[in-house]
């Protein structure tokens, strides 16, 4: 079954995009993170919520850290161009996530030096910006960025230019794309998608009566933004060039309505895709007219991964460049990026692990959440953020 | 250095990937370490039903889940790092060094992160055992991304099971059992976790001795103290025979290293280990200096250790620099090409990749093939050619040797201190001994230090390779700004100091509050 490199190559990118739509539905814990304040309004409220998402932390964040490991081990020039190009927004991403580890566990202790509030603002900018950031960056899947590729560059090693492979082009080293509409109407679905999904976890894990109220008129008005956001990005990249490559040739091409083409020439990604947008709109309705519905979060959360799951691999299936450069020849493809068919092959043996890892993580998940977090359970918890 | 490259960009691209490595470091040793020895508190309550041991287990579990977040947030950044400011180093060898990073993740981080929410939560809502096999997976899972970081660790110190393919420019793995494998890898996983167990060790030893300084919590500082104490010594026993095979495995792969490490200018048959010295400073390795203002050395031992023969030549900075070639008393001979050579030899097989590339393009079959034979006879030396002056290849030696002799006489004073506190506590009169117990409280600082500079050693002793003569710094950066570099590095700097202050803090809190109101929660 892995013989074959190509089939290596398709697997690997079949893999980072299911950690990459996890990791979009995980990211409710930061849409919670920037709800605090607007659901909490009390002390013991709000302590309530971030314990709720307290216990759930660091899925996200192992799930970021292994997408970013596993990324570099199968798609390593896509590791060294984005990384070391977009310089800046992946430093901002990071330093959004520095900030969140250590709040939970020090918002509330004593002696904690910056004080309540600040632990609280971190959680925020993690929320806010964590999400935004990385919407962004994974639109430019989509829209290409300023970036040149020449691996003979490492064989300079006199005259003027220093013997880097990959180089962005622009100054703003990755701060560009935050000036492209196209991407921030993602970065933004990304944003509203997360308060959602933070909102119907909420729903799922507090017994607090007012609380459940204020989740309500929360989910509208941000499902609205999502819905109107997510839309302007869908419709958009529907009707846009895409980067596509020729097969035979590996020369990249633009080419008129590529991403609408891709759903359709691989129905069962179109298909996939289809459903996960009904499956969110689903949980989101349920929720909102449902006063007795607390598992939203369930429908909607698989749309999200379905939906995500078909947007990667609409970037980087159907002979489509995943990373692409407005210098055409440069960009990246599944087949020019990825590691050796041994390095792949090993690592494939590795990822059988995963529905092993899948497992202990949902049986661990119901163990701790096997009743809903009440302020009873707050006053007599041992361990409390 | 090749010139066509901003060393300033170099110089604040390491200072910032060590700035967040120091910072990583001060957290993952007392979460290797604790977490093992919460593990085994938390197994005699299981087995013994009491109480106390639970409350005792508690106590530690707090202190771990402040250190353990901060281990976390820094991390992070380490791994990007490796994209975002070595950018070429992602490329030349991500196809080996990857990997590794991809497994650690699925294997270890989701192990350790799933249920260390149980174990924190989990007290009143699953049953003792499974509560048990918690913990002890954290701790599991905290070893295992240890050994597969310092596997990718291991292996840019000598790389090896992977061949330099000049059609994708990179090195492509070919035997995974050999990098995970690897003599050095597996000491440096092994010494390196030890250092974590030791520390951990001294972490509750210390804190413990302070409780019966105050007279407070005695019973949890005794009980802590026989744990930590029993633990501390074995592991430190361990930590010593693993430094040993670590010195070695540096003696026949990193000669540089080694005599930076003991400051070994000119070669030596039979040469002696220095256990105590002053190197002259400004020293050069081609002038006539003495390299001690006094040294107090043990005779042969380095030899010995060094090649498991007391008799054997062991070359010196100079010797590796200008090239040897030693036949001693035995008739073994021992030898290498100068520094000079290996650069001609490293750019002959840089140009060759070049024109092997060229003539690849242009369809030229037989030429490409003529070329990477050249390519292939000088790639063990291909890194040497990014360099220019030989004396480039020669280490911060000052830092490098006072790191390791810091680290070593620590490492022994430690066996000292458990060995000690084990005594007292067969004669029943540790609480008398208020020395002792001070000296036990102003150990964990020094088991720090002692663990920073183990890394001082085996990072600064490398310089100036990534991986050892294939890449070095120089070739491995990304093409950004020196001035991008240093604003991120002053901003993690601001950060991270922060972050420590508030965990120190933290800490000393939480130690005062003692075991019995610890939630600090409300």
């Amino acid at each position: 079954m892995f013989e074959s490199y190509e089939f290596l190559q398709h697997y690997w990118w079949f893999i980072i995009s299911l950690l990459g739509a996890v990791l979009v539905f995980l990211l409710f814990v930061q849409g919670g993170q920037t709800l605090i304040y607007s659901i909490g309004k009390t002390d013991n409220e709000r302590t309530m919520l971030v314990n709720t998402l307290g216990r759930k932390w660091e899925f996200t964040f192992t799930t970021l850290v292994t997408f970013g490991g596993a990324f570099f081990a199968s798609f390593p020039l896509f590791y060294s161009t984005s990384f070391g190009g977009a310089y800046w927004v992946w430093m901002a991403i990071l330093f959004a996530f520095i900030i969140q580890a250590i709040s939970y566990e020090y918002r509330t202790k004593p002696d904690n030096f910056l004080g309540k509030r600040t632990f609280e603002a971190f959680l925020f900018i993690n929320g806010a910006l964590g999400t935004f950031l990385l919407g962004t960056a994974v639109a430019t899947f989509f829209t290409g960025s300023d970036f040149l590729v020449d691996k003979n560059n490492i064989t300079l090693i006199t005259g003027d230019v220093s013997p880097v492979i990959s180089r962005w082009t622009g100054p703003a080293h990755g701060l560009e794309a935050v000036l492209n509409f196209h991407n921030v109407s993602l970065g933004l679905a990304v944003f509203f998608l997360s308060r959602v999904l933070g909102l119907l976890y909420f729903e799922n894990t507090i017994d607090q009566p007012e609380i459940a109220k204020r989740i309500k008129k929360q989910l509208l008005y941000n499902a609205i933004p999502f819905v109107a956001f997510f839309l302007t990005f869908v419709i958009w990249l529907l009707l846009r060039d895409g980067f596509a490559v020729n097969p035979e040739t590996g020369e990249v091409y633009m080419e008129a309505y590529k991403y609408f083409f891709n759903l359709i020439e691989m129905p069962i990604v179109g298909i996939m895709f289809l459903l996960g947008v009904v499956l969110v709109l689903f949980g989101i309705g349920r929720s909102l007219f449902s006063d007795t519905c607390d598992k939203a979060i369930w429908p909607a959360g698989a749309g999200t991964v379905l939906t995500v799951l078909s947007l990667f691999l609409i970037a980087g299936y159907n002979n489509t460049a995943f990373y692409p450069s407005t210098n055409l020849s440069s960009s990246l493809t599944i087949f020019n990026s990825s590691s050796s068919p041994y390095t792949l092959k090993v690592m494939s043996y590795v990822s059988i692990l995963v529905p092993f890892v899948a497992a202990y993580i949902v049986y661990a998940w119901r163990s701790v959440n096997n009743k809903k977090i009440d302020q009873d359970e707050m006053d007599n918890e041992s361990h409390v953020y | 250095m090749i010139e066509n490259v901003d060393i300033s960009l170099v110089d604040w691209s390491r200072a910032q990937f060590a700035l967040t490595a120091m910072y990583h470091w001060m957290f993952v040793p007392l979460t290797l370490g604790l977490a093992f020895i919460m593990a085994i508190m938390e197994t005699i309550y299981v087995k013994t039903g009491n109480p106390e041991w639970k409350t005792i287990t508690k106590f530690w579990m707090t202190l771990f889940g402040i250190n353990f977040a901060i281990g976390v947030a820094t991390g992070l950044i380490l791994e990007f790092e490796f994209g975002t400011n070595w950018s070429n180093y992602s490329w030349f060898v991500g196809d080996i060094f990857g990997a590794p990073l991809a497994i650690e993740g699925i294997m270890a981080f989701f192990l350790e992160s799933t249920f260390i929410a149980v174990m924190f939560f989990g007290w009143n809502k699953i049953s003792k055992k499974f509560h048990l096999v918690s913990t002890w997976l954290v701790a599991f899972g905290a070893n295992l991304s240890a050994l597969w970081i310092l596997v990718a660790n291991g292996w840019m110190q000598f790389p090896t099971g992977m061949k330099f393919n000049p059609e994708t420019a990179r090195n492509e793995m070919e035997n995974f059992w050999e990098v995970f494998l690897s003599p050095v890898a597996i000491n440096k996983f092994l010494h390196t976790i030890s250092s974590g167990y030791v520390l951990g060790s001294i972490f509750v030893l210390g804190i413990s001795a302070w409780f019966l300084i105050r007279g407070r919590h005695k019973l949890l500082a005794k009980r802590s103290i026989i744990v930590a104490s029993v633990f501390g010594l074995i592991t430190s026993l361990f930590l010593v025979m693993t430094g040993d095979g670590s010195a070695y495995e540096v003696a026949q792969k990193q000669p540089m290293k080694l005599a930076a490490m003991e400051g070994l200018y000119e070669g030596q048959e039979g040469a002696g280990l220095v256990a105590v010295g002053a190197l002259t400073p400004g020293k050069e390795y081609n002038d006539n200096k003495d390299a001690f203002l006094f040294k107090v050395e043990i005779p042969k031992m380095l030899s010995l250790l060094s090649y498991r023969d007391a008799d054997a030549f062991v070359p010196g900075v100079k010797d590796i620099v200008e090239g040897y070639d030693y036949t001693n008393k035995n008739g073994v001979t021992t030898n290498d090409i100068s520094a000079e050579e290996k650069i001609k030899k490293g750019k002959i097989a840089i140009n060759a990749l070049a024109n092997f590339r060229k003539a690849k393009e242009a369809g030229n079959e037989a030429k490409a093939k003529e070329y990477r034979i050249t390519l292939e006879e000088n790639f063990q030396y291909f890194g040497y050619g990014y360099l220019n002056d030989p004396a480039s290849i020669i280490p911060n030696v000052p830092l490098t040797f006072y790191s390791f002799h810091i680290m070593v006489a620590l490492g022994f004073l430690f066996i000292a201190l458990f060995a000690v506190a084990l005594v007292f506590i067969y004669k029943n009169n540790l609480e008398k001994q208020k020395w002792f117990l001070w000296t036990a409280l102003f150990s964990i600082p020094l088991a720090y230090i002692a663990s920073q500079s183990g890394w001082i050693v085996a990072e600064e002793g490398r310089q100036p390779w990534v991986i050892q003569d294939i890449l070095p710094t120089v070739a491995a950066v990304s093409q950004i700004d020196a001035s991008s570099v240093q604003i991120t590095f002053w901003l993690f700097a601001a950060i991270f100091t922060a972050l420590l202050i508030a965990e120190i803090k933290i800490l000393i809190r939480q130690i005062k509050i003692g075991p019995k109101d610890q939630e600090g929660g409300k």
